[in-house]
């Protein structure tokens, strides 16, 4: 029989440590890039050392990360196929995160955007999102369920071609010494939702190839992602693409920034917030 | 007044009635390989006495658990030749007491796992016993892969890969367990040796399609086990193959007298 066995010479330790050591070189479309700025697909407008995080996750994939207060976050859907499922926690005490019924409530708007608040449910901004060319996201589907997911793609296995991207933010959470009860509802990003007269949920998908949305960590940010098919989409298939993810130092909104006054509730979100993290020293 | 028995047809219970499935979907998901075609596969049977209580399959990659209460046996049958079978085996009644390998390699003075050894808790008693095993040496000083550690051990490019730790957390979750319940674990199968100038790895396996492990339990234990997928070293010979997990009922085999 020929097998892949027969390629590797792993009969003796020393051999099978040369074995494992000849991969270092080897490449994957879905990695991280460690350091951040050796990555192929740094933005052109960032300077590359100022990158703390540089990724691509896997279709099905996750990933996960702690951020400090004022570092910048790019989400990049290269195929205008990736759906990028978020919860954000306080990473300073993750029994803060995000709400998404607020995240709607507050600014008196349904659909993110730019200048969206992405709020916790103690009157703080977790996240703004600071710049958006997709508009195409959603806040009200949540992610997919272990069950659903077996009902739509026939299996829902974690190590499985179809995974839940509650079964994603589980195994992210776990990392983090968090569980089930830790998740509250998510936000996606790319996949569009609206919402019509009758309350109709309508599945707008994706605005393209190549859009991209910018975040700014306004707390310490513990933050995890799934790329998964969105709840509502149609497809039968489970065709979800790669999701690409930088992120670099930057500044958390302050006064001086116009959004900071851009309405009422924004301004006291901001200024809990500022209140928040200069008691704590951060 | 005689109540109405409620019914509940399976198609209402969510999860539990996949689609009839005509053909799988496609799918972008970069999933692991498995056996190829021509692995020769021998599902054995339980190798030990008494009534099977439960016949489970272990697809490749996938994680697998369950309770093994005090006088049944739990075999674990390497279906397909020299498969990782990570293992972790908890007090099922309080967690918090789980396998010990240092508690188990120094009561037996010996860095192997064969027919007779104890596997201790970290409260010092025996969990689970070996009874039978038919393979020369087992191996309990490698550990579980992670999609972590394979960063380390093979570069950065192998992280996004599905890996044991990951079956652990999220068979885990299941009973509550999390990373604080992740301890070092077994590898049935799985060939660890140290040799003369201290130099330890996973090598080449010295099992075979249908070898057997028994292990007895002492007390009500839950087992979790990972199908490990790893395919960056030998552990699975670079084949992910089934295993298969049989629980017999051998309470006669302790006599309390
Ligand atoms: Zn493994």
């Amino acid at each position: 029989m020929t097998s892949l066995a027969t390629q590797h010479p792993t009969d003796h330790v020393h051999n099978a440590r040369s074995d494992a050591r000849s991969r270092a070189a080897l490449s994957s479309p879905f990695m991280p890039y460690r350091p951040a700025a050796s990555s192929p697909f740094i933005p052109t407008d960032v300077d590359p050392a100022a990158l703390t995080w540089a990724e691509t996750v896997a279709p099905g994939g996750y990933t996960h990360r702690v951020l400090a207060r004022g570092t910048r976050i790019r989400f990049e859907d290269p195929t205008g196929s990736a759906c990028a499922h978020l919860l954000l926690f306080n990473a300073a005490a993750p029994g803060e995160r995000l709400n998404t019924a607020d995240t709607v409530k507050i600014p008196w708007q349904a659909y993110l955007g730019t200048d969206h608040p992405l709020l916790s449910g103690d009157g703080r901004v977790l996240a703004t999102i600071a710049a958006d060319t997709s508009g195409h996201h959603d806040a009200f589907c949540g992610t997919t369920t272990d069950a659903a997911t077996l009902r739509k793609y026939g299996g829902s296995a974690a190590e499985g071609p179809t995974p839940s991207g509650r079964s994603r933010f589980l195994l992210a959470a776990a990392k983090h010494g968090l569980d089930a009860r830790d998740l509250p509802p998510s936000v996606s990003l790319f996949q569009g939702v609206r919402i019509d007269e009758d309350g109709a949920l309508r599945f707008v998908g994706s605005a393209g190839a190549g859009t991209q949305v910018d975040l700014i960590a306004e707390m310490p940010l513990l933050i995890l992602v799934a790329n998964v098919p969105h709840p509502l989409d149609p497809s039968p298939d489970y065709a979800v693409g790669p999701l690409r993810i930088h992120a670099w130092r930057g500044d958390p909104t302050g006064p001086d920034d116009e959004r900071f006054t851009r309405t009422p509730e924004l301004t006291r979100a901001y200024l809990n917030t500022i209140d928040y993290a200069q008691a704590r020293g951060l | 007044m005689t109540p109405t028995p409620l019914t509940i047809p399976d198609a209402a219970v969510p999860g539990t009635t996949p689609p009839a499935a005509v053909t799988p979907p496609a799918s972008t998901v970069p999933v692991g390989a498995i056996f190829a075609p021509e692995t020769v596969l021998d599902p054995s049977g339980p190798l030990a006495e008494g009534p099977t209580v439960l016949d489970d399959t272990v697809a490749p990659l996938g994680p697998w658990s369950g309770i093994v209460r005090a006088g049944q046996t739990l075999t674990i049958v390497d279906v397909g030749g020299n498969q990782s079978a990570d293992f972790l085996v908890y007090n099922a009644n309080n967690t918090a007491e789980r396998y010990s390998v240092p508690d188990t390699l120094a009561a037996a003075g010996n860095a192997y796992l064969r027919t007779g050894s104890s596997l201790y808790s970290n409260e010092g008693r025996v969990l689970m016993r070996v009874v039978g095993n038919e393979i020369d040496r087992q191996d309990t000083i490698g550990g579980a892969c992670s999609k972590e550690s394979n960063t380390l051990r093979y570069g950065f490019h192998t992280e996004y890969q599905h890996a044991c730790r990951e079956n652990f957390l999220t068979e885990g979750a299941r009973y509550g367990l999390g990373v604080r319940d992740l301890v070092s674990n077994i590898n049935w199968f799985m060939n660890v040796p140290v040799e003369a100038d201290g130099a330890l790895g996973i090598v080449d396996g010295i099992s075979a399609p249908g070898k057997r492990v028994a292990l007895y339990a002492e007390i009500d234990v839950l087992v979790i086990v990972s199908n490990c997928p790893q395919m960056n070293n030998p552990c699975n010979d670079f084949n992910c193959t089934p295993l298969r997990m049989i629980i017999t009922d051998t309470q006669t085999e302790t006599d309390p007298a």
